[in-house]
């Protein structure tokens, strides 16, 4: 992917980021759950 | 004054149950290595760092950083980690690896120190930092003063065995009313250090590898610090339970099952949580393409290698129940934090260097760092079948 400018640069890098930290917070509690699933047994 | 000295001379010498004598495997092969280890303490100290070290004006931190110092202190991470849980956190289930976590940590930090005389060149001004010429700006003032004082933290932390062992019941009675305050002081000054060891790389973005570059550093240093205590916890905890299981009590055997599985589980999501942050790290700088390269295939190995597959595996082990994949995946999380510690100060250090000019230790250094280890599994060992650490002493029972 090609920057024209370092504008153009962080909008990318940024937005990627919040993706990844949006991934992160679905994942998070589902993780958890995957762990702790068979406590009550 | 000379009826303590007695009384921990006498302390001291006392013949100790089992008796196997002098000439057991382990000490005949720790005490190969102290002797070699002396020998290499004579030459660091008569014919320099030369003599002993691949160290040159490129790379002026070698293994005795990277290893004794990084490493180090990371995995006594277990000391704060577990008197957090035990005291702030309130979870009293984890009680019985408060002492051993502290002692190792103590240990740990002690022998940090002790490595640190070898790799400075003037060792004999190491007090001069905090209390001679203080260098406020500087990230190594931050973490030469949170290292002492965490050390003398970690002390008072300890000393309760001791005087339980030496009969000192008022010194110790005071001592265990100020654990909560020394708790709270070891978390502060571990948050600082820990990352600011991390924060010390980022004055050479130069000629740190971007993969593990990053202004997040810090932050990686002190996530992962709190899995490799917790798992070094886990590893001398069957240690222990190996070869030191005739000093502990059944409060400790019925309680070792549920620290394993209990740090396995809390283990387990702080590396998903780690590699959820290493994954932000490479989006916010745009490094992706990198990992198409060798250095990408060596970053995956670390981050996919030891630190996803024994998530995995304490996921796997709190699920089932599994002791034995617990301990495993606590040697393999030990294993990736010296993989990382050594890829941050060596590996993927100075990376853009021609080979020749690139750093790999000597067998003196690295036979400097085996001593360095082995005189703390043997002071450990000394203590452990002297002092209450892995038992409880019987006048302190209600404790």
């Amino acid at each position: 992917m090609e920057f024209y400018s370092l504008q153009d640069f962080y909008v990318h890098c940024k937005g990627i980021t919040y993706l990844v930290m949006g991934a992160i917070l679905v994942f998070a509690p589902l993780y958890w759950g995957f762990l702790t699933d068979r406590e009550d047994d | 004054m000379k009826e303590i000295i007695a009384r921990i001379t006498d302390k001291v010498f006392e013949k100790q149950e089992p008796d196997q004598g002098c000439f057991t495997p382990f000490n005949i092969v720790a005490g190969i290595i102290l002797i070699i280890g002396a020998i290499l303490t004579v030459l660091r100290f008569t014919m320099g760092f030369e003599t002993v070290t691949n160290l040159d004006n490129n790379n002026p931190w070698g293994i005795w950083i990277g290893f004794d110092l990084l490493c180090g202190v990371a995995l006594a991470a277990g000391g704060y980690v577990t008197s957090a849980t035990c005291y702030i956190f309130g979870l009293k289930r984890f009680h019985s690896a408060v002492r051993p976590a502290i002692l190792t940590a103590f240990l740990g930090y002690a022998l940090v120190v002790f490595a640190l005389h070898y790799d400075v060149g003037r060792p004999w001004r190491l007090t001069y930092p905090v209390f001679y010429s203080q260098g406020t700006s500087s990230l190594l003032f931050e973490v030469g003063l949170c290292v002492f004082l965490y050390l003398s933290v970690l002390f008072t932390e300890y000393s309760p065995a001791a005087l339980e062992w030496l009969g000192f019941k008022r010194a110790r009675n005071i001592v265990v009313r100020l654990t909560i305050a020394l708790t709270i002081l070891g978390v502060v000054l571990s948050t600082l250090h820990q990352s600011s060891l991390g924060a010390l790389f980022m004055i050479a973005p130069s000629k740190l590898h971007p993969l593990w570059y990053s202004t997040y550093l810090p932050v990686y240093f002190f996530i992962s610090s709190m899995f490799a205590g917790m798992s070094m916890v886990i590893f001398e905890g069957s240690l222990a339970h190996k070869y030191l299981h005739h000093k502990m009590d059944q409060t400790h055997l019925d309680e070792s099952d549920g620290v394993v599985l209990g740090f396995s589980k809390a283990a387990s999501f702080v590396m998903m949580g780690y590699i959820g942050i290493k994954v932000v790290g490479l989006a916010i700088d745009n490094n992706w393409h990198y990992l198409t390269t060798g250095w990408g295939l060596w970053f995956l190995v670390e981050i996919l290698g030891f630190v996803l597959c024994p998530a995995l595996l304490f996921a796997a082990a709190y699920r089932e129940k599994n002791l034995k994949f617990a301990r495993a995946a606590a040697i393999w999380t030990v294993l990736g934090i010296v993989l990382n510690r050594f890829n941050v100060s060596m590996i993927a250090f100075n990376y853009h260097l021609p080979a020749d000019q690139r750093y790999f230790p000597s067998l003196m250094e690295i036979g400097t760092s085996v001593f360095i280890v082995t005189l703390g599994v043997v002071i450990y060992r000394f203590i452990c079948t002297r002092m209450p650490i892995l038992h409880e002493h019987p006048d302190y029972k209600a404790h």
